[in-house]
Formats: structure tokens, C-alpha cells, sequence
């Protein structure tokens, strides 16, 4: 499957969840490759899938209700999606690392760092109880743990909002995983703790040379950090493209309207900003056509009628829309500002 | 956005609010100077900006002004009166005109009632209405902030968290009143909504003739929305400008690295750009450092910023910072540096 370097390759994923309100597909057919040492952003507002394809990858989904009905989940080389559960937690962990939103709730506050962090390596590394402590305070270190001899000893509650997310990131990358899942690692935390756990994790990327996905919902975080994004909604790829070529040439309405609703410092304050109007889809209750079709400035009758095709614009660089190319030559030919 | 005819609407003067946390039997309490000192002028018809990181007392002082939180020292004057004394009953007369939104509209509506109900209190209360015509009055209050009137009858959990935040716009708009404390609004919100609410305050702005008080973390929301903007720093204003300067030029260190911190949502530009990386936490308000609370992060901090309590003052036109390091002939504190200037302001 890997032939040319990629760690992580899934193909036509679909997650379902079996609700009360009838089937919701959270993911509904996501491809993307993700090459070695490079890091993707995936794009998205709430009940996009962002979150449902990484749990997906890492097999944490809960079932019931939920179930990856079909597609591949190709890590380097493996299917995970056809590993039994233990040879899944041998990955899980190990070779593949998560961090999550909000590391109060995904650390154990009952136990000591120490405790959490050395568990990892003893499990995974086979390491004595010395040799775990002593990583652990090196890993505590790597991540800019000022005193990590004696924090070690610490209860989570001890740090702050910025000291565990870097806790966490010691904890994920304890065993050296070729990749780290980073879903919402910054949006706790204020700009000022944001600035440093990116710029630690730009660091260490360049370092251990690990492969990361970057979960976010903000596009500034992505602009900095990725070399290729994908723009999610509605659980499909509505865009994906490199990252320079998406913000300069968006080739769907969607991934326009999100670029131009940021507010930017440079403009005159007080201008009306730029809204997708309505509200973000109800996957439960999906239109037929195009998912996006009551939100968009550009829609005409075929949106209401047929599923958008996934057109290709150049090597690497797709858009799900009926109008894809018509999109693309606009945000060549005029600025985001003279458009929508 | 608004004119600004400089009518002050809002007057606070050396505000504070200190608690005391821990005490336990054989243990003395200590005190946290959530908001220590804060004096500021709120212009009629403007929106003025509070930033700063979690724990800096920006919400404690937006609660303070409403005395929804009560100050323990200081005065806040509007229309001639001293809120931070007026007696209780004559402080709920005042609450018609001050009103406020909150940040996350999941916790501050009343999960048991309806969209009906949770409008129509404060006009009940207030006695503005009785009635059938309450009921109009709040199905006009739901069109004004964009949500359909049929949904009246609706439960908070019925909503989206974009409509759930138009229902606190709702309440707070039903006494008419004349200034809103806007506590993170949009910081629960998804991208796409959150310019919708923004919008949504400024076309009420306009209409209605409003001032607003806009607390947020956010820093590209705040240049978007706000006229003037006040920087805090564990307890204290350390920088006030119009917007624009504040980002053009921002003078404090902190403040410049608190708007360096914002990621530009632009690849060319972020791949090329100097980014100032504060070390270490905001330290803890119950023992704030002495001095300059900002110098154990500051790249700029000399012995005497150790010591010396730097004052608020004007350096440049509308635009006044709290440093030891500038004063009105030296503004630049790089410059400074590099020519070797210590101590030179208040």
C-alpha cells in the first residue's frame, strides 16, 4: 500500500453511529496519505468528523453505537482495521500517540505524574521501574518541565493549563512514536501557552522527525505548522490541497467563507465581517446534494439535486463542489477580499 | 461601530476586588487581588476591549462594574451614581441599564424554562410589559437577534450553541438597557458563528445605540470589534490605546507578545515571521510578584522593575502604558535598550 514513504494512508473511511435519530454518518468515505515527518491539519467546526476519523485510526471508537462500516486504515503498511485489539494496543501508544483537548480530564488526577508517565514505558518498552523514572524525567525535561526531578512527584492538579498539555505531550511521546494525533492541543489554553506548546511541538517534529495530524478549528494554528491541510464538513472532505495553495487558492466556497470570516488585524476595525450564514450541518438530517448547499453564496439548482463531484485541480489538490474549477480560477484571479 | 463623542457613560475609579482564599483552622487566609487598582473611563456609544490571559481579573472586573461580583474597594459612576455603594434596592432599578452576556450559553440559561420564559423575566420583573403583550415583546426581542419567533416555546437544549448565545443577547436586550458586559461571547462558538454574533452586536450597536464593555481572549475578535482596548495584567490595566495602535504599536512588552502569540492565519506570512515566546505561566494572584507583576517573563526587566510599581501612564496621545522602561520622549523600549536607558518612566 505504502509504496512511497507514507506512514498513514486511509482509504474511503466511513465511521457510522447508530443514534436514535437514525444512522449518522460522522465520517462518511475520508482519504488522505500522510507522508513521514510531515505534519497535516485537519480543518473543521463541530460535527464535522475531525475528531471521529483520528478516533477511528487509533480504533477508539465506542461500539456500539458506533462502527467503522468500511475503507482501510493503512499504517505503514499494516491494515489496523483488521488487527485484533491487543496487537492494536502494541500501536496504540507506542507507534501511534494521541493528545487531547483538555489534559485535566485525560490525565488521572488520583494519580502522581510519575505513576502515569512511567506506566507508559513499562508497558510499552518493557522498562524496570528505574529505567522508567529516569526517562520519564528525561521526557519531562525534552518538553520544558522547569525542576523535573521534583515535579515528577507532583499531582496533575499541580500544574497549570500549559504545564499539563506539555505533561501530556511528554506522556505521548515517551516512546518515541512515529505519530502524534493532536486533536484541539491549543484551544484550552490562552495565546501567550499556545505560542510555546506549538512552537514545542514544531521543535520536537523537527527533532524525533514524527509525523503529526493536527486537529484544529483554527485556521491560524494550521497556516503556521502544516505543509497540507484538509478541510472537513459534514463528515466527507469537502477540500485538500498543500498548505500554501489552500489559503492562496481555495477551490471550495466552503474553505472561503471560513478563510473570510477570520476577523484580519490589518483591516479597519468595525467592518462588517464576512459570515457563512446559518448554522453547521445536522448530520443526522442531511439534504440531498450538496451538504453545504443552504450555507453557500454560489448555489444553483444542481447543488439541490446532485452529491458534488471530487474534482481534482492539480496534483494534490481537491475540492468537493460542483463548481471546484470555476471556485479556483477566482481565488487566482481576484483576492479574497473582491469575492464572495 | 460608533460614534464617539467622548460623553464618559462609565467612570471607574482604583476598583477593586480582593478575596480571601484558603484559611482553615490552624491556617491564616491569603488574599487574591483579582482586580487591584483599576481605574478607566468608558465612552458613550464605544466598545471598549478588555484582553488579557485566564486569570488576569478581566472577568472579575466586568462582573465588578455590574457589581455582580461585590468590589471591595473603589467607585463606579454612572449617570451620577456610585454603583459600588448604592443600596441594593437602588442598585436593581440601575440593573435595566447594565446588562451582560456570557460566555457559555449552555450554563447561563435556565435549562427548565422556554425561550419565552427566559426572555420575558426581566421585562416581568421590570414591569415593562404584562401579558399577552410580553409575549410580543419577546417574539420582537427573537427577531431582532435573528432567531424565528414560532420558536418561543422552545427549550435552551432545542437551540445550537450560535442560537443558545442569541437567546443571551435576547435577555439582555429586554430591559433596553444602555451598557452590556460582554464576557467572552464568542469564545464557545464554532468559526463560522462566531462572525454571526459579532456582526449581530454590531448591527444592535448601531441600532440601539449601545455601549459595550467586550472581555475576550481573543485578540482578533477585539481589533475586529472594539474602538479602544485595555490590556490586563494579573489585576492591573497595563496598556489603553484605540485599536489600532494597540496593534500597530504596542508599547508594553507583554502586550507585544501577546499579539505576537496570535497566529496569522496566512502561511507566507507565519513562515516568515518573529514570534515573541513569553516563558512560563501567569503567576499566581495570591502571591504576585513585587514590582512590575509582569518582570519574571519579561526580556526587558531590569533590577529596578523588581521594585518599582510602575504607573499607568500617557506615553503617546489616547495611548497610556504601565513600564518603567519608556516614557513620552523615549516610547520605543527596543530603542531604549539599545541605547542603554534604564529606568526612565513612572
Amino acid at each position: 500500500m505504502d509504496k512511497n514513504g507514507s506512514i498513514l494512508s486511509v482509504n474511503d473511511l466511513k465511521t457510522y453511529f447508530q443514534t436514535e435519530d437514525g444512522m449518522v454518518k460522522a465520517v462518511d468515505g475520508i482519504s488522505f496519505k500522510l507522508e513521514k515527518g510531515e505534519t497535516l491539519g485537519i480543518v473543521g467546526e463541530s460535527g464535522s468528523g475531525k475528531s471521529v476519523t483520528n478516533l477511528s485510526v487509533m480504533r477508539l471508537i465506542p461500539e456500539p453505537p458506533g462502527k467503522i462500516v468500511g475503507g482501510e486504515i493503512i499504517f505503514d503498511g499494516v491494515d489496523v482495521r483488521k488487527l485484533s485489539i491487543d496487537e492494536v494496543r502494541k500501536i496504540r501508544g507506542r507507534r501511534i500517540a494521541m493528545i487531547f483537548q483538555d489534559p485535566m480530564t485525560s490525565l488521572n488526577p488520583f494519580l502522581k505524574i510519575s505513576t502515569q508517565l512511567m506506566e507508559v514505558t513499562r508497558l510499552h518498552l518493557g522498562h524496570t521501574k528505574e529505567q522508567a523514572y529516569q526517562h520519564a524525567i528525561k521526557m519531562l525535561k525534552t518538553v520544558g518541565i522547569p525542576d523535573p526531578e521534583s515535579r515528577i512527584n507532583n499531582y496533575p492538579h499541580e500544574f497549570s493549563g500549559g504545564m499539563r498539555q506539555r505533561v501530556m505531550i511528554a506522556m505521548a511521546l515517551s516512546c518515541d512514536p512515529e505519530l502524534l494525533i493532536a486533536d484541539e492541543p491549543t484551544t484550552a489554553l490562552d495565546v501567550t501557552i499556545q505560542a510555546q506548546i506549538l512552537e514545542l511541538i514544531k521543535d520536537l517534529k523537527a527533532r524525533m522527525g514524527t509525523s503529526v495530524i493536527l486537529i484544529t478549528h483554527d485556521l491560524g494554528v494550521v497556516a503556521g505548522m502544516t505543509e497540507k491541510i484538509i478541510v472537513m464538513y459534514a463528515g466527507k472532505v469537502f477540500e485538500q490541497a498543500r498548505t500554501k495553495e489552500l489559503f492562496a487558492s481555495p477551490a471550495n466556497p466552503y474553505t472561503k467563507g471560513l478563510l473570510k470570516s477570520v476577523p484580519d488585524p490589518a483591516h479597519e476595525q468595525g467592518k462588517e465581517l464576512y459570515q457563512i450564514p446559518g448554522l453547521p450541518p445536522d448530520v443526522a438530517h442531511l439534504p440531498v446534494g450538496c451538504p453545504f448547499q443552504e450555507r453557500c453564496y454560489r448555489v444553483e439548482d444542481i447543488c439541490r439535486r446532485e452529491f458534488p463531484p471530487f474534482v481534482q485541480i492539480n496534483e494534490g489538490h481537491h475540492s468537493l463542489c460542483h463548481f471546484a474549477k470555476e471556485v479556483y480560477a477566482e481565488s487566482n484571479a481576484t483576492t479574497l477580499e473582491e469575492q464572495i | 461601530m460608533s460614534e464617539t463623542n467622548g460623553d464618559k457613560l462609565i467612570t471607574i475609579e482604583n476598583l477593586q476586588v480582593h478575596y480571601s482564599t484558603g484559611g482553615g483552622l490552624f491556617r491564616g487566609s491569603q488574599i487574591v487581588k483579582a482586580v487591584d487598582g483599576v481605574s478607566l473611563e468608558i465612552k458613550k456609544g464605544e466598545t471598549l476591549g478588555l484582553v488579557g490571559e485566564s486569570g488576569c481579573g478581566k472577568s472579575t472586573l466586568g462582573k465588578a462594574i455590574l457589581r455582580l461580583t461585590a468590589p471591595t474597594g473603589g467607585k463606579v459612576f454612572y449617570n451620577g451614581k456610585d454603583l459600588a455603594h448604592l443600596p441594593n434596592s437602588a442598585m436593581r432599578e440601575q440593573r435595566k441599564h447594565l446588562q451582560m452576556i456570557f460566555q457559555d450559553p449552555y450554563a447561563s440559561l435556565n435549562p427548565r424554562m422556554n425561550v419565552g420564559q427566559i426572555v420575558g423575566e426581566p421585562i416581568r420583573t421590570f414591569g415593562l410589559a404584562n401579558g399577552n403583550s410580553v409575549e410580543q415583546m419577546v417574539g420582537d426581542l427573537m427577531e431582532t437577534v435573528g432567531l424565528n419567533r414560532r420558536f418561543i416555546k422552545r427549550y435552551p437544549h432545542e437551540f445550537s450553541g450560535g442560537q443558545r448565545q442569541r437567546i443571551g443577547i435576547a435577555r439582555a436586550l429586554a430591559v433596553d438597557p444602555e451598557f452590556i458586559v460582554a464576557d467572552e461571547p464568542i469564545s464557545a462558538l464554532d468559526v463560522s458563528i462566531q462572525a454571526q454574533i459579532m456582526n449581530l452586536m454590531e448591527r444592535l450597536q448601531a441600532e440601539k445605540d449601545l455601549t459595550y464593555l467586550f472581555i475576550s481572549h481573543d485578540l482578533r475578535a477585539v481589533r475586529h470589534l472594539a474602538d479602544r482596548v485595555a490590556v490586563m495584567y494579573l489585576g492591573k490595566i497595563v496598556e489603553l490605546a484605540p485599536g489600532k495602535d494597540i496593534y500597530a504599536d504596542p508599547l508594553m512588552p507583554y502586550t507585544r507578545a501577546l499579539i505576537s502569540a496570535v497566529p496569522v492565519p496566512d502561511p507566507v506570512i507565519e513562515a516568515k515571521r518573529e514570534r515573541i515566546i513569553l516563558k512560563g505561566d501567569v503567576p499566581s494572584p495570591i502571591n504576585p510578584p513585587t514590582g512590575c507583576a509582569f518582570h519574571t517573563r519579561c526580556s526587558y526587566a531590569i533590577e529596578e522593575c523588581r521594585s518599582i510599581v510602575p504607573q499607568l501612564a500617557q506615553i503617546k496621545p489616547s495611548h497610556t502604558a504601565a513600564c518603567i522602561r519608556i516614557n513620552p520622549e523615549h516610547p520605543d523600549i527596543n530603542a531604549n535598550e539599545a541605547a542603554g536607558l534604564g529606568a526612565i518612566g513612572k
